[in-house]
């Protein structure tokens, strides 16, 4: 039989089988046999893909069988390494995990334009100017999400800033265009291969520059948008190769990737283009307003008895709390509170943890079921009617001053409406302010007391005091 | 190019365009709480790129061609099955709270 045919067959299996998984991914139910499907799509074409061997060897190249060897070495390394680092990461560092995955496919997308560049295989303008607007995408998604997971796991700590930035920028991306479109105009693709290099060295040299002066906070829309980059480059590699798997995978991704961009920006109330080129997080000049009050210390026992006679209690976990590890433990404390006829929500700020949905990943880690989980918009109208409101680790997103103060960095930004419960007790290792460096006067109001320590040992001692309080009233 | 199929110009513009709309259709409706998942999965299937990485590494003639492309299959196996994995391990987790209760 044609190998020919069996590849194309198998990549119309596989277009099918990931559109198929996606959908299925798409609800909470059908999500887990979602992932699966689209795994048997790729395990498919991946083998298949072995059979262009004979095409190699009927077209002469002598190095067909090593190719066919290397490529295989090439998989299985690549395929251990990744399947070992992922089963091992910890749901706190996940984000950057898919940084990391991320990066390397719009690598891998970046280094097939360069085979093609440098053998000089593309030719025509069209399949020319394709492969190198890929080539472009591909390589700034590699370096700027290497950047991204290097900040989100604290290898870069500063947000790297000079003044006229967007100006060098600008002309390394305007110096690497011009490469580019030299390469195709002029020379038609046979190019001599240090101008290609130059080409790859610019592209991922503006990824580098674009990422490093993006704060931490807004990574998450940044990883996304990479997402969306690297599922481009990838479709367009696709149209070079004339590889249609390629191309609908890749497109597909490319526009639902975008499209989570653009509802996690709305989501902080901001938009792509304002996280990628503003001053987010630099403060230092913003103008703080007087708070008034002062901040109040509860103890960790007397808050959990309160909540215990509760009669609804809204929870508002952030990062603070997955840091700690102490979902489990508040699970455990949520269940006792249940147990005494209390009704406990957890509310979710679209960007708690991060990665928007990061912190319902964490929950369900812990075997939160998800539906005590709310979204921001589904529960901001029912703290009025809580006793008790409990923020844990969160600070940015329960700032009231992004409602009241103009001139506060995350002024506009939605937050979760904490400050309007009768109560609201914070669980807060110290003083400290939130990743945007914004002080916070939720801490400073009449009906706000913070418990401070680690949340884990807060917790401990919250489920303590419902325990002894429970065995003593026998 | 020695592939069967052959799409240029406006058929690879319908095939990216329908692509571009079912991938808007399938994220539009999804809820806040699958986001991470959702964009972990589809950080998966962009893995694909393995096999675009394997076409052009068997296709190499040149030892440079020959080291980009291995480069290029590495990178591609980890972004499909790192993408899987982490996927596969977040939604595993996701349950409702009937079964517990009962």
């Amino acid at each position: 039989m044609n190998p020919n045919l069996i590849i194309d067959a198998s990549y119309f299996a596989a277009a099918f089988l990931f559109i198929y998984g996606l959908k299925r991914m798409s609800s909470p139910v059908t999500a887990r046999s979602g992932i699966v499907v689209a795994g048997w799509g790729m395990a498919v074409a991946t083998l298949a893909s072995f059979l262009y061997y004979f095409g190699a060897t009927k077209s002469g190249n002598p190095q067909a069988t090593r190719n066919l060897i290397l490529a295989a070495v090439a998989l299985v390394i690549g395929l251990a390494w990744a399947w070992r680092s992922g089963k091992k990461v910890a749901m706190t560092a996940m984000p950057q995990m898919v940084a990391i995955y991320n990066g390397l496919g719009g690598g891998a997308a970046a280094l097939i334009a360069a085979v093609e560049l440098l053998g000089a295989k593309a030719d025509g303008y069209v399949e020319l100017v394709v492969t190198f607007v890929g080539a472009l995408i591909g390589s700034i998604s590699f370096s700027g999400s290497v950047i991204a997971w290097a900040k989100l796991d604290g290898r870069i700590n500063k947000t790297w800033r000079v003044k006229g930035q967007q100006l060098i920028n600008g002309t390394v991306m305007l110096i690497t265009v011009v490469i580019g479109a030299y390469i195709v105009g002029v020379a038609h693709g046979n190019a001599p291969p240090l101008l290609v290099i130059a080409f790859f060295v610019g592209a991922l040299t503006f990824g580098v520059l674009m990422t490093m002066p993006i704060g931490g906070a807004d990574m998450p829309v940044v990883i996304s948008l990479y997402n969306a980059f690297t599922g481009l480059a990838v479709g367009m590699e696709g149209f070079v190769l004339q590889n249609p798997a390629l191309m609908i995978a890749g497109m597909v991704v490319g526009s639902a990737g975008t499209l989570l961009t653009l509802l996690m920006a709305k989501a902080m109330n901001r938009s792509v283009s304002n996280v990628i080129f503003s001053n987010f997080g630099v403060s230092g000049d913003e103008q703080q307003g007087e708070i008034k009050g002062s901040q109040k210390p509860a103890d960790a026992g007397d808050a959990a008895i309160n909540m215990r006679y509760a009669s609804k209690v809204i929870i508002a976990p952030g990062y603070g709390l997955a840091v700690a590890q102490a979902q489990h433990k508040l699970y455990e404390f949520v269940k006792l509170l249940q147990d005494a006829g209390v009704e406990v929500k957890f509310a979710i700020h679209p960007v708690a943890g991060r990665m928007p949905g990061h912190m319902n990943v964490l929950l369900a880690e812990a075997g939160v079921p998800y539906d005590l989980i709310f979204d921001m918009e589904d529960i901001n109208g029912e703290f009025k009617e809580a006793d008790v409101a409990v923020v844990i680790g969160a600070n940015d997103t329960v700032n009231p001053a992004a409602r009241t103060n103009k001139s506060s960095p995350i002024y506009g930004m939605p937050i979760l409406n904490v400050d309007q419960a009768k109560q609201v007790y914070v669980v807060k290792r110290g003083q400290g302010k939130g990743y945007s460096g914004v002080e916070n006067e939720l801490f400073f109001a009449d009906n706000t007391n913070l418990v401070y320590g680690d949340a884990q040992k807060v917790m401990v001692s919250m489920i303590q005091a419902i325990k002894s309080l429970e065995g003593g009233g026998h | 190019m020695d592939v069967t199929t052959s799409i240029t110009g406006f058929v690879a513009l319908y095939i990216f365009m329908l692509a571009a709309f079912t991938g808007y259709e399938i994220i539009g409706r999804v809820p806040a709480i699958l986001h991470t998942p959702l964009m972990s999965g589809s950080n998966f299937v962009h893995g694909i790129v393995v096999v675009g990485a394997i076409y052009a590494l068997m296709n190499a003639t040149t030892p440079l061609e020959e080291g980009i492309g291995f480069v290029g299959v590495l990178f591609g196996a980890a972004n499909a099955a790192g993408g899987y994995v982490v996927t596969e391990r977040m939604l595993e987790m996701f349950k409702p709270s009937d079964k517990k209760k009962a």
